[in-house]
């Protein structure tokens, strides 16, 4: 009965997992589960080590977005060194966190998914990816491309590296940004904010092709949970928590980030590594949220820049009584933030106090316990450390974005299997689509469970006994 | 009036004072042999073999740093047989402990890494043993990573030879040998350590380094030993 297809080439998302789909007597699908297979232990093994190596040791828990650990651990580092760190040095860490941004989205957009909508997800495997994109929509392809390049290349500038730079440290960052440097990615910004706005004025109206999905991508009610400003403005380096509901209630406000254990806490089920965070006060599981761009927009008052702002009006248009809910629109935010960190990143390189060459605060540690908290291009990322006397690490915890989004993937892929699978047999299309709605989330899943290796995704049809009736599996 | 001394390295033919080394030569004509443990205004020990070269008529290969030049010597430092040891020392070094340059405070600026580039060592033929070792961060000012330590006794040496404490200290043998700072005390309860620095700053590796360096932020200052030694000397 079993019977193992193998998908070439290797599925588009970053992590290794498998899904299981298990039907009822009728053969119905009952509910679908998601199951990280791997873990690499971060936590524990940091233990020891001093509290300076932390930035760089948790980076290297992820090759796309090493610049958020970055983030959130220097900042638990600040936490720790009971530092406020210079004006320059938070402007400059927050230029890199929009590069990063950037970088990570475009990535997300046009080389992961952009090859299930512009090809179709029915569309041929074998040149459903970003190749297969640039055959067809070249333009497209070399937009996206480019775009990302840019935010890799104002990483490389700023820190040194694309990739694992050591730049950001507690305290600051290590050296001050050149007037050179600056000009360099101040004469870049035109052309990246009109691939911006150019994919923005093609995605819009090209969304209406996809309601089946929109309707059936993790479309449901769930709270929503992102930084904003005091104000409400979205923030990503620093700023407050805030909890919405699906009709954008404001169910928790202005919550410091350090006290996050009173409202977060983290559920482990047995069939996964990834831990399943969900809010203290509605209980487990129904106190599952979203994070990510889809959370950010629906959590902000507004977004603080021109073009953005008037992209977040259109986007509220999609649902003006309330969240957007359909995961779908994870796309459609995270076009929006890019041209928002492009703004943004205009703004911030404007001003002549980027330049200033105070960019660290020295100490020693102050404080026994730090908690780092900042917006990855996933959602909301926390480091919270504890150390001994002489600096060395006792405990470590780390909420990554796509843990946060756990439950709701969970729910979201139950809700597209119960609407494409059929019956006994998977075609590649609900393969597709399952998979796809886990694409919305452009989950890390090497960073969510710390996981090491490949990424295939497996997905299983069990009998209600759990008996496999059929198996696909992209290798 | 110091005899001089004729012999060949490398085929060229050279002078040098009697009582010098072979790798004394060799650095005063720009001829490179690798070297960890050697350092300039410390005592030689030859402990960590790097610097082996051939010299004709004697059957085994000898060390550099400890062997002195004599007439008519024909020296070969950089045959396939002495370089494939140079590589093998140095992947062994790196299996024997913890070396992780991507989160080291001395990346960037440490001679097992730089050596190791050098000499195009960019893997290991041997399991890695991953032993697990403290973090010394007792000390005020400095911090022992013994996972990073590669024991060539730099630290010690500086330790009793310039500074004269001999906070540094080996125990055990083999591979269980460990720098331990007075009687295997944590470093911040050392009574004889002065808090110099002069371990830190001759250390090859990230083993030792001062505080609150972030990665690849420990710049050891190699200068100071030399100079202290040189002024010495020069004041006798």
């Amino acid at each position: 009965m079993e019977k193992l297809i193998t998908i070439d080439p290797v599925t588009r998302i970053e992590g290794h997992s498998k899904i299981t789909i298990r039907l009822d007597d009728q053969g119905k699908v009952e509910v679908a589960r998601l199951h990280i297979t791997q873990f690499r232990g971060f936590e524990k093994f940091t233990e020891g080590r001093p509290f300076q190596e932390m930035p760089s040791l948790t980076a290297r828990t992820c090759g796309i977005c090493p610049i958020s650990h970055l983030l959130a651990s220097a900042k638990a580092c600040d936490s720790i060194l009971a530092v406020r760190i210079p004006e320059s040095a938070a402007m400059l860490r927050r230029v890199i966190n929009y590069a990063q941004i950037i970088q990570s989205h475009a990535l997300s957009f046009f080389h992961l998914s952009s090859p299930d909508l512009l090809l179709g997800m029915d569309s041929d495997p074998a040149s459903r990816h970003i190749f297969g994109v640039a055959a067809q929509f070249p333009e497209l392809a070399k937009d996206g491309i480019w775009l990302r390049k840019f935010g890799q290349r104002i990483i490389e500038r700023m820190s040194g590296k694309r990739i694992h730079p050591t730049w950001i440290v507690p305290g600051g960052v290590s050296s001050p940004l050149s007037a050179e440097v600056r000009e360099q990615i101040v004469a870049e910004l035109p052309q990246a904010i009109a691939i911006a706005h150019k994919t923005l004025e093609w995605f819009k109206p090209a969304i209406k092709k996809y309601q089946d999905e929109i309707d059936t991508f993790a479309n449901f009610p769930s709270l929503f949970l992102a930084l904003v400003l005091p104000d409400g403005t979205i923030e990503h380096y620093d700023g407050l928590m805030r909890v919405v509901d699906s009709q954008r209630e404001i169910i928790v406000d202005k919550l410091e980030p350090s006290a996050y254990t009173d409202y977060i806490a983290e559920a482990v089920e047995p069939d996964s590594y990834l831990k399943s965070p969900f809010f203290k006060p509605f209980g487990y599981p129904e106190g599952m949220y979203r994070v990510g761009p889809l959370a950010r927009l629906n959590v902000c008052d507004r977004m603080g820049t021109p073009l953005a702002e008037r992209e977040l009006d259109e986007f509220r248009a999609l649902q003006p009584d309330g969240a957007v809910l359909s995961s779908f629109h994870f796309h459609y935010a995270r076009l929006i933030e890019i041209l928002y960190a492009l703004e943004r990143v205009s703004e911030l390189l404007g001003a002549p106090e980027i330049l200033n060459t105070r960019v660290r605060a020295m100490a020693e540690p102050n404080k026994l316990e730090g908690i780092g908290v900042s917006e990855a291009p996933r959602g909301t990322l926390i480091h919270h450390y504890k150390i001994d006397t002489n600096g060395l690490i006792t405990w470590a915890n780390l909420i990554i974005a796509t843990g946060h989004n756990n439950l709701a993937m969970n729910q979201g892929i139950t809700q597209a299997a119960k609407h494409f699978v059929d019956g006994m047999k998977i075609t590649e299309g609900a393969l597709n689509r399952v998979e796809a709605v886990i694409r919305c989330y452009d989950p890390c899943l090497s960073c969510s469970t710390h996981a090491l290796g490949e990424m295939p995704l497996r997905i299983e049809l069990t009998d209600p006994a759990g008996e496999i009736l059929d198996a696909c599996e992209r290798a | 009036m110091p005899k001089i001394i004729k012999l060949k390295i490398s085929g060229m033919e050279f002078t040098a004072n009697e009582g010098s080394t072979i790798l004394d030569l060799a650095r005063a004509n720009s001829i490179f042999i690798p070297t960890l443990c050697n350092f300039k205004g410390l005592s030689n020990v030859g402990a960590c073999r790097l610097c082996m070269i051939e010299i004709r008529g004697v059957p085994r290969l000898l060390p550099a740093c400890a062997t002195l030049v004599a007439e008519g010597m024909d020296v070969t430092v950089d045959s396939p047989k002495v370089t494939k040891y140079r590589k093998m020392i140095l992947e062994l070094l790196f299996a024997e402990r913890n070396h992780v340059c991507a989160v080291c405070v001395s990346n960037g600026h440490c001679e097992l890494q730089s050596l190791a580039q050098q000499l195009g060592v960019n893997h290991t033929r041997y399991p890695y043993r991953y032993p697990i070792y403290k973090y010394d961060a007792s000390h005020p000012k400095f911090n022992y990573d013994a996972n990073r330590c590669i024991l060539c006794t730099r630290c010690m040496r500086a330790c009793e030879e310039v500074e004269g404490a001999r906070t540094w200290n080996v125990m055990g043998r083999g591979i269980n040998s460990m720098m331990v700072t007075d009687l295997n005390q944590p470093w911040g309860q050392s009574l004889s350590c002065t808090s110099c620095s002069k371990c830190v700053h001759v250390c090859p590796t990230g083993a030792l380094s001062e505080k609150n360096c972030a990665v690849g932020e420990m710049m050891p200052r190699k200068n100071v030993i030399p100079y202290l030694t040189s002024m010495r000397y020069s004041g006798r």
